[in-house]
C-alpha cells in the first residue's frame, strides 16, 4: 500500500486506533504533547542551567584556549621579533668582532713593521759601527805590527851599523862625557 | 828567603872570601855568575829545581866554574846551591859585592857594555864615575849584547844610559 492511499483510509478505521501511521490520535496528541511540555519544561528548568553552565564553561574554555592560543602567538611573535633581535644583534657583534680584529691586526702588523723596522735599523748601525770597530782595529793591527816589524828592521839595522870601531867610539864618548859631567 | 837570611848569606860568604884573603878576585867572580845566573834560563833552572838533588846541582857549578873561578868561588855558590837557595844567589852576591865595597869605602858601579872594556877604559870609566858622583868605585862590568852599543853605568840609584838601544828606544817613541 502506497502513502496516498494509508493516509485517505485513515477514516475506515477504529476511532481509538490511530488511523494514520504517522499522525497519532487527538487525545493521545494531548497527553503526549502536554507530557512533552512537562517533561521540556522539567528539563528546561532543572536541566537547563546546568546546560547553560556547561555551554557558559566550554564558551569560556574555548574563549580562554582561543585567549591562551592568541597569547602563545603574541608570545611567539614577541619570541621571533627577539630572536629577529637577536640575530640582527648577533650580526652586529659579529661585524663588531670582525671589525675589532681587523682593528687589531692591523695594529699588530703595524706594530711588528714598526718593530722589524727599528729592528734592522739596529741591526744595520750596529754592523756598520762594527764594520767600522773591525776597520779601526785592522788600521791598528796593521800600525802595530808595521811598528813592529819597523822596530825589528831598525834594532837590525843598527846592529849591523853599530862595529867594533863604532862600538869603542862610543864608550869613549860616554867616558869623556860622564868625566865631563860632574 | 826572608832579608836577613839574604844578608846572613851575605855576611858568611864575605868573611870566608875575606878570610881566604882572596875578596877582591871572589867578590868580582861572583858578581859575574851572579849575571850570568840571571841571563841564563837554563842556568837558574838547573840551579833552583829541587826536583835535582843538591850534589848534582853542585856537580853543575863545579862543571861550570872548574879552572875559570878560585877554589873559593865554586865552594861559596855550591855552598849557596847545596842549601837549596839558589834562586836568592843573585841578591846574595849583591849584597857580598855592596859590603866588600863599602868596607873599602867605594860605590859599587856596575856597568854595562855591548863589548868587553880594555882595563885603561875600565880605568878611565872609573875615574870618570867617580868624578860624576863624588865616590870611589868599584867597578863592575857586565858583557850586555842587549844594549847595542855603548854603555849603561848604575851606581847606587844613579843610572847613567848611553846605550844604543836607549837611544833606539826613545827614537822609536819619538816616531
Amino acid at each position: 500500500m502506497n502513502l496516498f492511499a494509508v493516509i485517505v483510509g485513515a477514516g475506515d478505521v477504529d476511532p481509538a486506533q490511530s488511523l494514520n501511521w504517522l499522525f497519532p490520535a487527538t487525545s493521545e496528541l494531548i497527553y503526549g504533547g502536554l507530557a512533552s511540555i512537562i517533561i521540556f519544561s522539567l528539563i528546561y528548568k532543572f536541566a537547563g542551567p546546568a546546560a547553560k553552565k556547561g555551554l557558559a564553561d566550554r564558551t569560556a574554555k574555548i574563549q580562554a584556549e582561543l585567549d591562551g592560543a592568541e597569547q602563545a602567538l603574541s608570545s611567539a611573535k614577541a619570541e621571533a621579533a627577539e630572536i629577529r633581535r637577536a640575530a640582527g644583534d648577533i650580526a652586529a657583534e659579529r661585524q663588531r668582532l670582525l671589525a675589532e680584529a681587523d682593528s687589531q691586526a692591523s695594529a699588530l702588523l703595524a706594530d711588528g713593521r714598526a718593530r722589524l723596522s727599528a729592528e734592522i735599523a739596529d741591526m744595520e748601525s750596529r754592523a756598520e759601527s762594527e764594520i767600522m770597530g773591525m776597520s779601526g782595529r785592522m788600521g791598528d793591527e796593521l800600525r802595530v805590527e808595521v811598528g813592529r816589524l819597523s822596530s825589528e828592521a831598525v834594532d837590525r839595522l843598527v846592529a849591523d851599523t853599530v862595529d867594533g870601531a863604532t862600538q869603542q867610539a862610543l864608550i869613549e864618548d860616554f867616558i869623556r862625557k860622564v868625566g865631563a859631567g860632574s | 828567603m826572608s832579608d836577613a837570611r839574604i844578608e846572613g848569606y851575605a855576611r858568611a860568604l864575605f868573611e870566608i872570601a875575606r878570610a881566604e884573603g882572596t875578596l877582591d878576585e871572589v867578590e868580582d867572580e861572583l858578581f859575574r855568575f851572579a849575571r850570568s845566573y840571571e841571563s841564563s834560563d837554563a842556568l837558574r833552572s838547573a840551579l833552583t829545581d829541587e826536583m835535582v838533588p843538591a850534589e848534582r846541582r853542585q856537580a853543575v857549578v863545579e862543571s861550570l866554574l872548574g879552572g875559570k873561578s878560585t877554589a873559593t868561588t865554586i865552594q861559596l855558590i855550591s855552598m849557596v846551591v847545596g842549601s837549596g837557595r839558589g834562586r836568592d844567589l843573585p841578591e846574595v852576591i849583591d849584597r857580598l859585592v855592596a859590603r866588600a865595597s863599602e868596607s873599602k869605602d867605594l860605590a859599587v858601579a856596575e856597568v854595562r857594555s855591548a863589548v868587553a872594556l880594555s882595563d885603561d877604559q875600565q880605568q878611565r870609566l872609573a875615574a870618570a864615575l867617580a868624578n860624576a858622583t863624588g865616590r870611589q868605585v868599584n867597578l863592575k862590568v857586565v858583557i850586555d849584547p842587549s844594549i847595542i852599543g855603548g854603555i849603561v853605568a848604575t851606581v847606587g840609584d844613579t843610572v847613567i844610559d848611553g846605550s844604543v838601544r836607549t837611544r833606539v828606544e826613545e827614537l822609536k817613541s819619538r816616531l
